[in-house]
């Protein structure tokens, strides 16, 4: 439209609506548009053959006082990459801060001098061990399948597919059983606790905690953390069963090895040091994932959407989390020979 | 001096990188409702987070009788607060439990009574808010002012010296947000509680208002402290057309 007024200069212009049978915010905004580019050029404007709604809706929207102060503009390009990195920066700060915070209630826990709810403690022993038993257990049964397919295939190469049982049990008890129990707690577990957390930040619920002087580390985080701690190397202990299990029925099947000789070789196979590794890396799962998720669900800002946002960040962290410790497990326990 | 149950002095306040309030200083006195009113958006909700340790303030402190709050460390700011009952504008009760395990959490922490007795206490407790009988009930199975008066139970669960509140008439209708100003005058009348309430209500801040100060979201201060009767007839101008429901002429 100033293109078009600078191009033809008119002594005046006049807006004629008098064909119009219908209208829409579209013309308001048009008739905005040619107000201020002719008030910007001193060219007077005759708007009285427009509907006077139109002339309402402008006048209502020119009186709308703009904000005293403008919120400063977002950050974007390398301003906005230095932004994001020092935010990073603080939240690392919050995590180490928050780490500290939980082994002080934890401590204070073992001194029996945490405010909690034992009911509270009970409660998330049952949601995030019985009753994630039956998925923890299918999934594991599911990844004992793949393992003896991919022992045979190979096996088979060699004449070799009666050592399938000591593949699969290996696997299994060493590192698959608490690595997949671990990543299906995180999916399940850890994304509820961000989002139980994230909420009662939302509705105050946090607040209220602090101004009866109730530590939310001990209140929320404590019993969350001990019960996946404790939980995970049980549901770790039942992951190891089904997947062997597993195992076998493909062996049973495919193999048409007898059941109980499948389970003799692989107790021939499976020492108590890999059982016993095994319950170590679920235990320190458990606790990375209850960790990272009350973490994250502390983190979440007062906003509804930070719910949703809490609860992914939760799960990403916690699944990347024990798959690091899984790779320093390795390592370790390499060099030491295990 | 003796009476001063808070005060607040040169206290500023910011709500991210804005400045909200600059300056402020008030005090309350023991058996008032100070009210602390204002537009959307002034800042008294922050106000409210900065009584509670919720927010640090930029500058000033604000002082439960007598002693400095702000500069107090946790474990003390801990036992100040342990005098004060918060009623949160949402309620904030806390979901996962019923309205009795919400009353009982700062008994069975912060008192050495026993089971039996902390029943007894809690029933009192939701019988002087009208809830009888609503014990086993979860927060979300009660309506808005139901929540707010079992807030209030909560918050006078440890017989605080003090109650926060936090906008008591959000989200209710009239007639409910009547009953729970005359609930909050009957409260402090039979248990001699000092209140301070946060809110934009004028029908709230005349209904119990002993002393009002109001908030300036423009000027970032406060403007006009008094009885909210004197405020309403002779306080500022931004003030009288707050009372009035109008817009200021500047």
């Amino acid at each position: 439209m100033g293109r078009e007024l600078d191009r033809a200069p008119a002594p005046s212009v006049t807006i004629d609506g008098q064909g119009l049978a219908a209208w829409d915010s579209a013309l308001v905004v048009f008739v905005g548009a040619v107000l201020e580019g002719c008030r910007a050029r001193g060219t007077p404007v005759d708007t009285s053959g427009l509907p006077p709604e139109v002339g309402r809706l402008l006048g209502i929207a020119q009186e709308s006082a703009a904000p005293a102060e403008r919120a400063a503009p977002r950050p974007g390009g390398i301003e906005g990459v230095g932004v994001r990195a020092l935010k990073r920066h603080v939240k690392l700060l919050d995590a180490v801060a928050f780490v500290g915070d939980t082994a002080l209630a934890l401590g204070r826990f073992a001194g029996g001098r945490a405010r909690y709810r034992s009911q509270d403690l009970w409660l998330v022993v049952q949601q995030s061990g019985a009753e994630a038993l039956p998925i923890v257990a299918l999934v594991n049964f599911l990844v004992g399948i793949i393992l003896a397919f991919v022992g045979i295939t190979q096996l088979r190469f060699f004449g070799a597919e009666t050592y399938v049982a000591d593949i699969v049990g290996i696997a299994v008890v060493r590192d698959m059983a608490a690595l997949i129990t671990g990543v299906t707690l995180s999916g399940r577990s850890g994304g509820a606790f961000a989002a139980q957390i994230a909420t009662m930040k939302v509705t105050q619920e946090v607040d209220a905690l602090r101004t009866f002087g109730i530590s939310p580390t001990e209140f929320l985080v404590v019993p969350r953390v001990l019960a996946l701690t404790a939980m995970t190397p049980l549901l770790t202990l039942f992951a190891d069963a089904t997947g062997i299990l597993g195992g076998a029925v493909v062996a049973t099947t495919m193999l048409h090895q007898p059941f109980a000789g499948y389970v003799r070789q692989t107790a021939l196979a499976v020492t108590a040091g890999d059982l016993l590794g095994g319950l170590v890396k679920g235990a320190t799962y458990g606790l990375l994932i209850a960790l990272t998720a009350t973490l994250r669900g502390m983190q979440a800002e007062r906003s509804a959407a930070r719910v949703g946002d809490a609860a992914t960040e939760a799960v990403v962290t916690g699944i990347v989390s024990i798959i690091a410790a899984c790779g320093v497990y390795q390592y370790v326990f390499f060099l030491l020979g295990w | 001096m003796g009476d001063e149950v808070i005060s607040v002095r040169e206290l500023t306040m910011r709500f991210g990188d804005r400045v909200v309030i600059r300056d402020l200083g008030f005090t309350v006195r023991r058996g008032e409702i100070f009210v602390v009113m204002g537009a959307s958006g002034c800042g008294k909700t922050t106000l409210l987070r900065h009584l509670l340790g919720l927010q640090e303030p930029t500058g000033g402190e604000v002082r439960y009788g007598g002693e400095s709050f702000t500069s107090a460390p946790p474990e003390v700011r801990e036992r100040m607060l342990r005098r004060v009952g918060v009623l949160f504008q949402g309620s904030a009760l806390w979901t996962s439990m019923t309205l009795a395990e919400n009353v009982a959490l700062p008994l069975e922490q912060f008192t050495s009574l026993r089971a039996a007795a902390i029943r007894a206490v809690v029933r009192l407790k939701l019988s002087l808010v009208g809830l009888r009988g609503f014990e086993d009930y979860y927060p979300w199975e009660l309506s808005g002012g139901m929540q707010k008066r079992a807030g209030l139970a909560r918050a006078i669960s440890l017989d605080p010296e003090i109650l926060l509140i936090d906008e008591p008439s959000a989200s209710l209708d009239p007639p409910t947000a009547r009953r729970l100003d005359a609930l909050i005058l009957q409260l402090r009348d039979a248990l001699g509680t000092t209140a301070v309430i946060v809110t934009h209500d004028v029908a709230t801040i005349l209904g119990v208002g002993t002393r009002a100060l109001f908030l300036d979201g423009e000027a970032r201060r406060a403007i006009a402290e008094g009885p909210p009767s004197e405020l309403r007839a002779q306080g500022p101008a931004p003030v009288r057309a707050f009372f009035a429901g109008s817009v200021a002429s500047p």
